[in-house]
């Protein structure tokens, strides 16, 4: 994610071409390997705060409802199209047609609470149930999208060769805003959970469902709050990630769903700073894994692959995730 | 709607339905009777038909020997994705079966020179000339379609696999019958009373999953005979729900319910594809497989909800909880 955007002059525009032609060395001919390497690093920047926004998300809604959300993927994707519309069908402003994605795929998540989670909570359905169920609902959402939306790869109305330039690095203003916005909306959530009395109830939650409706918590309303909450964060990841990626289709939200349970697993089921953590981890593994000066550099296809590998070296040593709880095994 | 008063097409169907069948029977030995919540069944599929498809053309082996090696690759890679897994908890282990699959069609997709690439196992020689593994297949199959009398080649393989099927189907069957059968249940139901009753739980679990993998892999051997040739896109998560589905269907820790559910499957997914009647008539062919995807969901969504024990499920002993 992230570098062939950058289009501009010779050297970068070999990257693009050796990335869809040959698959056997991402950057042959660059005499710096220190120059790519810290290029690298600020991609794995841009990429890993979009991983951990949507790994913040998927942590949030297992650790308060005890559900992995499969359909989780497809929020990010349904975010996405609805910010398209609103920036490219309505010619708004990037910044509001986000705001509107966000809220209208908060809106989607919030819907689904008494459809479908409250009746299955209600049958005292467990983790199995659950989880079959989000992967269902994933189905029925993304191929809706595919029918009014059709296949097709979009971008947003962004001008992909506005370049930030930071010494020799390059930012293209997508992943600048990226990077911004992760930042400014991590932190928000951080503080949301930590001050407010709304997050302390949340966090109450997440300890003991029941002990929490005992203490005179309102539970019913306070999911509701995480469905908007993670649906936000879920439009914002979608959005983002298709700046950053440049084109999106229909399928894209489901391709980014195993790198941000990577993430999750990575930092700890339920975690949320540990979702933050292995979201800006993995971004940054996938990524420096393209260096010539690591190995050779692997070949950015299997950038998702080196993803899983780090996962599972890090749970045969860690098998609870980096921050998750040794209960959790 | 003609199409579905034919018996080719029924045929067809239950092939469909019968590699199914095997291939949601590896799911059901590994969720339904031992618990383990694989959801990257589809990986060893994937690797038994790559195996068998290498061997055969690159190899130069009899495609026979090459079949046999191919379900022995498949239970050893049951097995090296166990190592590390069976003992994490259920949900971490869901989610990395499901990232293991998605690494076996990575590599499947990228690795051109040793899988054919993405357009798959017609490219095993490069480009330039088509490659075919499945000529002994093809002379078997003929062979015995002259020995019974039988008129289809599709006829011939409806039959090899539903014999297959049941024959391996009564093998689970009555391995849930014996001592070992009984321990993987015990299992399921309480790890902790197992082990301390001096079950091995862990090398319980590694010898199902080298099953399950192996009658994945035999489900994976038969799509690629009867297809031809495949690649990355015939192994897709989607394979994995749909066994989810039929498991589920049929009812969970019975194998015998596992060929209902993937009938049921097999019908509603044939079924689906001739809804030329309006309002569906206005959507063209494409569109339509969405909205078969759409319907698939929410079946599975119904099913969870209203009927967690499926067609046949015995609600006392398991239920999708």
């Amino acid at each position: 994610m992230g570098q062939t955007e950058l289009v501009g002059d010779r050297r970068t525009r070999h990257c693009a071409t050796t990335r869809l032609g040959s698959l056997t060395n991402a950057f042959p001919s660059l005499k710096q390997p220190n120059f790519v390497l810290t290029q690298l690093i600020v991609n794995g920047l841009v990429t890993g705060s979009v991983y951990a926004i949507g790994a913040v998300g998927i942590s949030l809604i297992y650790g308060i409802l005890r559900l992995v959300n499969f359909a989780y993927g497809e929020f990010m994707t349904a975010g996405a199209f609805l910010a398209y519309v609103g920036n490219v069908t309505l010619g708004l402003p990037i910044v509001l047609a986000t705001g509107i994605g966000m809220l209208l795929t908060a809106g989607l998540a919030l819907s689904l609470e008494p459809v479908l989670w409250r009746p299955l909570r209600r049958k005292q359905a467990g983790f199995m149930s659950m989880f079959l169920a989000s992967i269902a609902l994933a189905l029925v959402i993304r191929s809706v999208i595919l029918l009014v939306a059709t296949p097709r790869s979009r971008s947003y109305d962004v001008d992909p060769y506005a370049v930030y330039r930071v010494g020799d690095v390059r930012l293209s203003q997508g992943a600048a805003f990226a990077i911004v916005v992760a930042i400014a909306s991590i932190t928000l959530v951080g503080v949301f959970l930590a001050r407010t009395s709304t997050g302390r109830k949340l966090r109450a939650i997440a300890d003991s469902r029941v002990l929490a409706a005992v203490a005179g918590v309102d539970v019913g309303r306070l999911t509701a709050v995480t469905w908007v909450i993670t649906g936000c964060l879920a439009g914002l990841a979608g959005v983002l990630a298709g700046l950053v990626q440049s084109t999106f289709d229909p399928n894209f939200g489901f391709a980014l769903l195993l790198p941000l349970f990577a993430a999750v697993l990575l930092g700890g089921l339920g975690s949320v700073y540990g979702a933050l953590l292995g979201g800006l981890v993995l971004g940054l593994v996938t990524e420096v894994s393209t260096w010539s000066g690591f190995l050779g550099g692997v070949p950015p296809s299997y950038k998702p692959v080196i993803a899983f590998i780090a996962l599972i070296v890090a749970l045969i040593a860690r098998p609870q995730g980096l921050l998750g709880r040794a209960r959790t095994l | 709607m003609s199409a579905l008063l034919s018996v080719d097409f029924w045929v067809l169907v239950g092939i469909v339905a019968g590699i199914y069948w095997i291939f949601t029977l590896g799911l059901q030995l590994e969720f339904g009777y031992c618990g383990l919540m694989n959801f990257g069944h589809v990986a060893f599929m994937a690797i038994a038909a790559y195996t068998m498809a290498i061997l055969t053309v690159k190899a130069g082996l009899s495609m026979w020997v090459a079949s046999v090696a191919a379900i022995a690759a498949a239970a050893v890679a049951g097995v090296m994705l166990g190592l590390p897994t069976v003992r994490l908890r259920a949900d971490y282990f869901a989610i990395t079966t499901i990232a293991f699959s998605e690494i076996v069609r990575y590599v499947a997709t990228n690795e051109d020179s040793l899988t054919g690439g993405a357009q798959g196992t017609i490219n095993l020689l490069g480009a330039e000339q088509a490659a075919s593994y499945n000529a002994s297949w093809e002379r078997f199959r003929s062979w015995l379609g002259d020995a019974l009398g039988l008129g289809t080649r599709d006829a011939v393989m409806l039959l090899v696999i539903v014999v297959t099927a049941i024959l391996l189907t009564t093998v689970v069957w009555a391995l849930m019958r014996t001592p070992w059968g009984r321990a993987i249940k015990a299992i399921r139901e309480d790890e902790d009373a197992a082990q301390s009753l001096g079950k091995n739980v862990f090398a319980y679990r590694l010898q199902v999953l080298a099953m399950g993998s192996a009658l994945a892999g035999i489900a994976g051997l038969f799509y690629a005979w009867q297809f031809s040739f495949f690649g990355p896109v015939d192994f897709a998560p989607l394979v994995t729900f749909f066994a989810w589905l039929i498991m589920i269907l049929g009812g969970l820790a019975r194998a015998w319910a596992v060929p209902v559910g993937a009938l049921v499957f097999g019908v509603i997914f044939a079924g689906t594809r001739f809804f030329d009647f309006p309002p569906f008539s206005l959507l063209d062919s494409a569109d339509r497989a969405y909205f078969r995807l759409i319907i698939i969901g929410l079946i599975i969504l119904g099913l969870v909800l209203f009927r967690p024990q499926g067609i046949l499920g015995k609600r006392a002993e398991m239920v999708l909880q």
